[in-house]
């Protein structure tokens, strides 16, 4: 095997593993602390913004140069491409090559830095040892200053775990499936405790590093855009609820800065115990509103489960926020010149930016329905659950159907 | 001589720019005008080169009109950090307007300093979406400038940004690029920095910028193979990445062929999806129509026929091997070339009665490699059984047997999803999800494979399994 590995030339490397890596739905390279290269000898910056430096036509960013180390792996996972018994073609970079290839593409601004996975090769301590090098080569050597993303293997050595955090601005476990039942089952190498043990160590380093960099100026960081995981969904039978409700416990239990969501792609070599399926991408889409409706619009993860259906799935045709609203129908209209912060991010239609300059623009006038429609995206979407200076919907809100009139129109097709 | 004297009624002046992003000299003008108290309507700004001086027409002697002082002891003007904020990355607008819009709010603000609170205001709506789409621009420009390479460590691109934002943001690329050195071309100026210094220079053509670099071709890569086809979602890129930015984007020429090839990798990605909407067929004639047209995998390409499972449609057994071989594809039924007599022997004297049992493959079509005149057997790959168990799914389904007997591991691979060792997996029941029994063991071919001392050790265990499935059938009851 390895005789061929070394016959592949950078460029077929690279077109394996970053086709491996593909299937990661991370590619934040925001919340970081700010550095840049001034005063050192190499390149490289970070202001607290991420940017995202091309979009692939899968509407995806392409914010930083996501490859594997390698994708042989001795794991057996069925949702995983790169699995064991996975007859894809297998690669490797080195930990230099890696690092040769970020600078290349960071020095022509392609990229804001590195997010770095592997398949587990030999065991985890040694894959572990071999990601932290390639950051190492990239920090150290060449005084990197971009953004790196590190995934960490929670079977490896505690210590390499926290030497990537050291070089890294993010790392990241995943806990793969959203139930127990479904980790067992489709990802049998793996260990729910070992998973949730590691986050819960990150974490405690993040958080005493953050202490000591209060005290010690020169106090070495820890991760500083911190910690975030990944769950996939559609590849075992949990509703949004489970979904939902494991995330906000993530959230909570490990101070996580993202859970994210990733629909089970068809992968080219699936294994049979999994659906041949269209990736989900809608439930995909409707997951993140839910998350979103969270950790900035001030639902509680019980709230967000009363949006779901009897299937306990969110509905597809609508979003989640307006999905709550039609079933508490009571809460609503709420008068948008009175209405506390609350009680405004609760109406559909009006997000966290809206909201802001509606409180700010009340200061100064008794708001119009007109007024309102110039500080929003649609007024027909807000309308039914809104109260104006001139502006009462009346029947509107009560209407039952109101959901048809305000879910995205269904486009009948031209003919071909 | 005071400032208001100097001020005639209904004097119209024109203020002059010396560059079309030069704020600290508009804030200067800005500052005294409103000191002598001139109304926004009485002043136009001309930025270096434009024609929007309205008033130029009437005559050199008004535009050259001195502007007026204001008085030493005049009131100072002043204005919100949060407007300042904002009028100086507005004024970077390429809208010709703007440093009028900008003097107006000034002039508003000193009566009512709150103004700009008031976000359904048309000015201060019309400042934000200014300062909006500057910065969607300076952020456009970090994100698609491409750097190409030009001799020993010097960088060059060629960017073409929609407003006056490219002074703005050098220090954003000196910041990040300190120790390169690198050069950003635009029709509208150009930036240098060498490391220590940053220096200007005129407008460049395109021309002007080197046409090619070696890593592009590993980003073409790159960009090609992180893309998931699966989820093709044109327009969320559109939004992000307009097609008025592809053209200095080297890997924006893949997008077309990418878009038109995924249909293609997509359908071939999801196809046994598709096939799961249709919903399975539910007689074993219907099976047998649709392996016959089924071009799921590339083994139904070679030209050979599908060959479909024989037997009762309730038998309790079910026996199943790998695929047609040579004198399967050519009779058209399962098991009648050389692995098959020697699975009917063995069954004949276990006492298992073949034509009570359900016979069929785990693949439908034969695979082989031309050999001159000889069709050689080549074993199915894991994906191509994948794609077929979706069929023999369908069978079991029918069929319902009580008992799965798998000859060999591709088999055994159609129930399980995974390849599994015969030597461990044989010699037990494994249930199946339906309730359903499997039994594995080897392929009868294999026992033809061997000679001598192996082959009679491996015909012993596969006796000896046959042989347990019996019992067991009888155990059943069937």
């Amino acid at each position: 095997m390895a005789r061929i590995t070394n016959a592949q030339s950078i460029k077929q490397k690279l077109e394996i593993l970053a086709d491996a890596a593909k299937y990661d739905a991370s590619c934040a390279s925001s919340g970081s602390a700010k550095k840049n290269s001034l005063g050192g000898k190499g390149i490289g910056s970070t202001e607290g913004m991420g940017i995202c430096h091309a979009y692939a036509p899968d509407g995806r960013c392409i914010s930083l140069l996501k490859v594997l180390l390698t994708n042989h792996c001795i794991f057996d996972c069925h949702y995983c491409v790169n699995r064991k018994s996975s007859n894809v073609r297998r690669a490797r970079f080195t930990p230099q090559e890696v690092a040769d290839l970020t600078i290349n593409f960071y020095k022509r601004n392609y990229i804001e830095g590195l997010f770095l996975s592997s398949g587990i090769i030999k065991s985890s301590s040694h894959t572990m040892d071999q990601l932290v090098e390639a950051s190492r080569i990239l920090r150290v050597e060449y005084d990197f200053r971009g953004y790196i993303h590190l995934k960490t293997i929670p079977e490896a050595d505690p210590e390499l775990i926290y030497q990537a955090g050291l070089y890294a601005d993010r790392v990241s476990i995943n806990v793969e499936l959203p139930t127990r039942e479904g980790l067992a089952r489709l990802a049998p190498d793996k260990d729910e405790n070992q998973i949730e043990g590691a986050l819960a160590k990150t974490k405690s380093r993040i958080i005493q590093a953050k202490d000591e960099k209060k005290r010690f100026r020169h106090a070495p960081r820890f991760a500083p855009a911190g910690q975030s995981t990944q769950m996939i969904v559609g590849a075992d039978n949990a509703t949004d609820s489970d979904i939902v409700g494991r995330a906000s416990n993530l959230y909570g239990a490990f101070g996580l800065r993202r859970v994210y969501y990733s629909a089970f792609s068809p992968i080219p070599d699936a294994s049979a115990v999994l659906p041949l399926k269209r990736p989900p991408l809608m439930r995909e889409h409707r997951l993140y509103q839910s998350d979103w409706l969270m950790r900035f619009y001030g639902f509680a993860p019980d709230e967000v489960a009363q949006a779901t259906e009897k299937d306990g799935n969110l509905p597809l045709d609508i979003d989640p926020k307006l999905a709550w609203a039609l079933k508490f129908r009571e809460s609503f209209p709420i008068d948008v010149n009175r209405a506390s912060k609350e009680q405004l991010l609760r109406v559909p239609g009006l997000g966290t930016t809206a909201v802001g300059r509606i409180l700010a623009a009340r200061r100064h006038r008794t708001l119009r329905l007109d007024d309102v429609a110039k500080l929003t995206q649609s007024i027909a979407k807000v309308r039914p659950f809104l109260i104006a200076l001139d502006w009462r919907p009346t029947t509107l809100t009560d209407r039952a159907d109101l959901r048809v009139l305000l879910a995205p129109r269904q486009e009948q097709l031209e003919l071909f | 001589m005071t400032a208001m004297q100097n001020v005639s009624l209904g004097a119209h002046y024109a203020v002059h720019l010396p560059a079309p992003d030069d704020f600290a000299f508009w804030r200067e003008r800005a500052r005294a005008l409103i000191q002598c108290d001139i109304p926004p309507d009485r002043i136009s700004w001309v930025e270096p080169g434009s024609t929007g001086d309205l008033f130029a027409a009437e005559g050199p002697a008004r535009r050259e009109k001195r502007l007026p002082t204001p008085e030493p002891d005049a009131q100072p003007v002043r204005a919100s950090k949060r407007f300042m904020k904002l009028a100086r990355n507005a004024a970077l607008h390429s809208d010709q307007q703007r440093f009028g819009l900008l003097y107006r709010m000034l002039w508003r603000l000193q009566s009512n300093p709150r103004a700009m609170e008031d976000k359904a205001d048309p000015d201060v709506r019309q400042i934000e979406e200014l300062d909006k789409s500057v910065r969607r621009d300076s952020h456009k420009m970090h994100a698609f400038v491409r750097f190409r390479a030009v001799d020993e460590d010097h960088y060059v691109a060629w960017f073409e940004p929609d407003h006056h934002i490219v002074r703005a943001n050098a220090s954003f690329f000196m910041r990040r690029f300190a120790n390169m050195n690198w050069s950003i071309l635009t029709p509208r100026g150009c930036i240098h920095w060498d490391g220590e210094t940053m220096r200007e220079s005129g407008p460049a053509r395109r021309e002007d910028a080197p046409q090619g670099d070696p890593v592009e071709d590993l980003w073409k890569s790159y960009y090609a193979s992180i893309f998931n086809p699966a989820r093709l979602k044109v327009g969320a890129m559109l939004s992000e990445m307009p097609k008025k930015y592809w053209k200095n984007m080297p890997e924006a020429e893949l997008i077309p062929d990418l878009i038109a090839g995924a249909q293609a990798r997509e359908a071939g990605m999801v196809a046994a999806g598709e096939r799961e909407e249709r919903g399975r067929p539910d007689t074993l004639e219907a099976v047998a129509r649709g392996i016959a047209g089924c071009r799921d995998c590339p083994i139904a390409e070679c030209g050979t026929r599908a060959v479909m499972g024989e037997g009762p449609p309730n038998a309790p057994l079910m026996i199943v091997g790998e695929q047609p071989g040579d004198q399967e594809d050519i009779g058209g039924r399962p098991f009648i070339g050389p692995a098959g007599q020697l699975l009917d022997d063995y069954l004949n004297s276990t006492g298992i009665d073949r034509a009570a049992a359900y016979v069929t493959n785990a693949v439908k079509h034969f695979k082989f490699a031309q050999r001159g005149k000889r069709r050689i057997h080549q074993s199915p790959q894991a994906k191509e059984i994948d794609t077929c168990r979706w069929w023999l799914e369908a069978e079991r389904e029918i069929v319902k047997p009580r008992l799965v007997l798998a000859l060999g591991a591709s088999a055994a691979r159609s129930f399980l999803g995974k390849t599994v060792s015969i030597s461990k997996a044989r010699g037990a029941s494994i249930a199946l999800e339906d309730g359903a029994e499997l039994w594995v063991t080897a392929h009868p071919s294999y026992l033809l494979r061997l000679d001598g001392e192996a082959r009679e050790k491996q015909s012993a265990l596969f006796a000896n399994d046959l042989a347990a499935v019996r019992e067991r059938l009888v155990e059943l009851g069937v």
